[in-house]
C-alpha cells in the first residue's frame, strides 16, 4: 500500500469508512511527514499536534457509534489552515509580529463548519503579512519554499497551504484570495485551488485585509477533492452581512462534464512577457477542453489592464481602514515609552513589516484629502468598467479561460525591494476579484525547469458548480494533477 | 531633490515588459511622505521614509493612468453584491465573557483594557 500521506482526500475518506484506516492512523502520517520534511519547506507557522490528534481521536470515536458511511467526506481528514483565519485553541499571527502572541477567542465560521463536520486541523500555514504579497516572502517568520524546487517561491500569499498541500502534509487546506492569493500559489505549487464568489464563505473570524475583495478559498491536489471541503464550508452565516442568502446548489461533480459548455478565451491575457511554456500549455490545455466537447471563442475583456492599478489602489485603502485596530491595546504586543499617541506609533512602526507599512501609506494617501476623487473614487469607478467587462462577456460564454500567472515560479529574493515588480505577478487574478467572481486554477502542465503551470477558469457569480465540474472533467481526461514534486 | 523620471532611480525590473509604465509625473518629496505616515500612525525612519517616497511614487506613478478613463458617466463600485443592509431583531445575546476577551491584552487591569495616559490631569 502506497504511503497514507499519497492517498487522495477522496480515497483516505472511503478508506476511513471502510474501517481500513483510523482518523487517528491518517493524522499520525501526516504529523509525520511534518516533522520529517517541513524543515526544508516551512508551509507552517504551527503544528497543533495534540490538537489534531484528540480531534481524530473524536472522529474515530463518532465512525464506531456511527457505522453505516453517514459521515461527512471530510470527517476524520487532517487539513491545515491559513494563518489569518482564526481557529479556537490556537495562535493566529497573520505572518505578523503585531500579532505574536495572540490567541484568538473564536474560531473562523469557515474552519468551525469543518471542525464540526469533522475535519482534523494539523496546523496553521505560513502566509505574506496579512496576506500582502505573492511569494509568501512577506511573512514576519520566514520564507516558504516551493516543494518542487526549495530555491523558488510557492506563491502567495497563501503559499504556507498550497505548499503543505502539494508537499503531502495535509489532504487539503484553507486559503484567502483577495487579489489571487488561492490561484497563484496553487498555478505555482501544482496544486489546484478555489477562490470563491465574494459572499459565498463566510468572512467571520478572517483577519480582514480588503474587505470588498477578501474571500475564503480551498486547495486540495484534485478538483475532486477541492468539492467537498468548499460545500462544507459554503452558505449563509448571520454573522457576516455580506454572506449571500443563496444556498450552495446540489450538484455532481460528474454530472454535466463539459459538452456543449461555451468557453471564452480572453486575448487581453496573452500579452507579451508571458513566459512562452505558459502560454503553450494553457493553450494545449484549452484545446483538451475542445476535444471533451467544449467550444471554445476569442472574447475580448477591454479594461483588463485597469484591473492591477484599480487593485492597488481599492486593496491599500481597505487595507489601512481595516489594520487601524493594531494598535497594541486589545491584542499582540505593545511598545514606545508608555505614552500617549507614541505608543501607537512605535508599535505600529516596529511591528508591522515593510509591505504592510507601504499598503498602508498607499491607502492613507489615497484616500486623504485632496487625493481621495483622483485615486479612490477614480478606481472605484474604473472598477465598474472592470466588472462590466465580465457581465457582457458572460451574455454569450459559460466559463473564460487563460493564464494564471505570467510566468512559473520565480527564485526566493527575485523581486528584491521592488514592489511594483512583484505587483505585476498578479495582473491575472486580480480582474476576478474585482468583479466577485469564481475563479479555479488547476495544473496544466510544466515548463522545461519542471516547474508546476497552472490554468485559471473563471465562471459567473457563485457558479462555482460550473467551475468545478469543467475542471474535473479535465482532470478526468488528464494526469498533471497527478504529479508529485521530488521532495 | 527627487528627478523628474522615477525610473531613473527606480526602473521597474520584472513582470511582463507590456505592462510596464511610467509617466515619471508623480514624486512625492519625503515631506509629504513624512505626513502620510502621521496620518497611519507609523513611526518611520528617514532611511524608510527615503524609500517609501521613491516606491510610493511609483505605484502612484503606476496609477496615475487611470485618470485617463473617461469615468463621468459611470457610478463606482463599492461592493460587488446587490446587497441591502440586511436586518436582524435587536434581541439580547450573550457575548463572549470580558476574561476572554482581555486574555490576549498586553496590559489589563480591573477588568479593562490598559492604556496610557490620554488626557491630562485637571488641576
Amino acid at each position: 500500500m502506497a504511503a497514507l500521506t499519497d492517498l487522495t482526500l477522496l480515497e483516505a475518506a472511503d478508506a476511513l469508512r471502510a474501517g481500513e484506516v483510523s482518523s487517528v492512523e491518517l493524522t499520525r502520517s501526516c504529523l509525520d511527514r511534518i516533522r520529517a520534511v517541513d524543515s526544508r519547506v516551512h508551509a507552517f507557522l504551527t503544528v497543533t499536534d495534540d490538537l489534531a490528534l484528540a480531534q481524530a481521536r473524536a472522529a474515530d470515536n463518532w465512525l464506531r457509534q456511527n457505522p453505516g458511511g453517514s459521515a461527512p467526506l471530510v470527517h476524520g481528514i487532517p487539513l491545515a489552515v491559513k494563518d489569518v483565519l482564526c481557529v479556537e485553541g490556537a495562535p493566529a499571527t497573520a505572518g505578523s509580529r503585531i500579532l505574536e502572541g495572540f490567541r484568538p477567542p473564536y474560531s473562523a465560521t469557515s474552519v468551525s463548519r469543518l471542525l464540526t463536520a469533522g475535519a482534523v486541523l494539523v496546523g496553521k500555514t505560513n502566509t505574506d503579512e496579512f496576506a500582502m504579497g505573492s511569494s509568501t516572502e512577506n511573512s514576519a517568520y520566514g520564507v516558504t519554499h516551493n516543494p518542487w524546487n526549495v530555491d523558488r517561491v510557492p506563491g502567495g500569499s497563501s503559499g504556507g497551504s498550497t505548499a503543505a498541500v502539494a508537499a503531502r502534509f495535509c489532504y487539503a487546506a484553507l486559503g484567502t484570495d483577495t487579489g489571487g492569493s488561492v490561484r497563484q500559489p496553487a498555478a505555482f505549487c501544482g496544486v489546484s485551488g478555489l477562490k470563491t464568489s465574494y459572499g459565498r464563505v463566510s468572512r467571520y473570524g478572517l483577519i480582514a485585509f480588503g474587505s470588498s475583495l477578501d474571500t475564503v478559498g480551498a486547495i486540495a491536489r484534485s478538483v475532486a477533492d477541492l468539492e467537498p471541503v468548499f460545500r462544507t464550508m459554503a452558505g449563509h452565516d448571520p454573522l457576516d452581512a455580506t454572506s449571500m442568502q443563496s444556498p450552495v446548489p446540489e450538484f455532481e461533480l460528474n454530472g454535466k462534464g463539459i459538452r456543449g459548455l461555451r468557453i471564452g478565451v480572453p486575448k487581453e491575457y496573452f500579452i507579451p512577457g508571458l513566459q512562452s511554456e505558459v502560454e503553450s500549455a494553457v493553450r494545449q490545455a484549452i484545446t483538451a477542453l475542445e476535444e471533451l466537447g467544449a467550444q471554445t471563442r476569442e472574447i475580448s475583456l477591454p479594461h483588463t489592464d485597469l484591473a492591477l492599478p484599480v487593485y492597488y489602489l481599492i486593496a491599500p485603502a481597505e487595507a489601512s481602514a481595516n489594520l487601524a485596530r493594531f494598535d497594541g491595546v486589545r491584542y499582540g504586543p505593545r511598545r514606545g515609552p508608555g505614552s500617549y499617541p507614541e505608543d501607537y506609533f512605535v508599535t505600529r512602526g516596529e511591528l508591522f513589516g515593510p509591505e504592510v507599512k507601504r499598503r498602508i501609506m498607499l491607502g492613507t494617501y489615497a484616500l486623504s484629502a485632496g487625493y481621495y476623487d483622483t485615486y479612490y473614487g477614480q478606481a472605484q469607478k474604473v472598477r465598474t468598467l472592470i466588472k462590466g467587462d465580465f457581465e457582457t462577456a458572460f451574455e454569450s460564454v459559460d466559463l473564460i479561460a487563460c493564464p494564471v500567472t505570467p510566468t512559473t515560479a520565480f527564485g526566493i529574493g527575485a523581486h528584491g525591494d521592488d514592489p511594483l515588480s512583484m505587483y505585476l505577478e498578479d495582473v491575472f487574478t486580480l480582474p476576478a476579484n474585482l468583479a466577485g467572481i469564481p475563479a479555479l486554477s488547476f495544473p496544466v502542465g510544466f515548463d522545461s525547469a519542471r516547474l508546476p503551470i497552472g490554468m485559471q477558469l473563471m465562471a459567473p457569480h457563485l457558479a462555482e458548480d460550473r467551475l468545478l465540474q469543467a475542471a474535473h472533467a479535465y482532470q478526468t481526461a488528464t494526469a498533471w494533477h497527478r504529479e508529485a514534486p521530488p521532495l | 531633490m527627487y528627478p523628474a523620471r522615477i525610473e531613473e532611480v527606480h526602473p521597474i525590473r520584472g513582470g511582463p515588459r507590456s505592462l510596464r509604465y511610467n509617466t515619471g509625473k508623480v514624486a512625492l518629496t519625503a515631506e509629504e511622505v513624512r505626513k502620510i505616515a502621521r496620518l497611519a500612525r507609523l513611526q518611520l525612519s528617514e532611511e524608510e521614509l527615503l524609500r517609501y517616497a521613491q516606491q510610493l511614487s511609483a505605484v502612484l506613478d503606476y496609477a496615475a493612468r487611470l485618470g485617463e478613463v473617461d469615468t463621468s458617466e459611470i457610478p463606482p463600485t463599492a461592493t460587488v453584491l446587490p446587497l441591502t443592509a440586511p436586518l436582524r431583531p435587536d434581541e439580547v445575546r450573550p457575548s463572549l465573557p470580558p476574561d476572554l476577551m482581555l486574555s490576549n491584552a498586553p496590559f489589563s487591569e480591573a477588568g479593562m483594557f490598559r492604556v496610557p495616559r490620554v488626557l491630562e490631569e485637571q488641576s
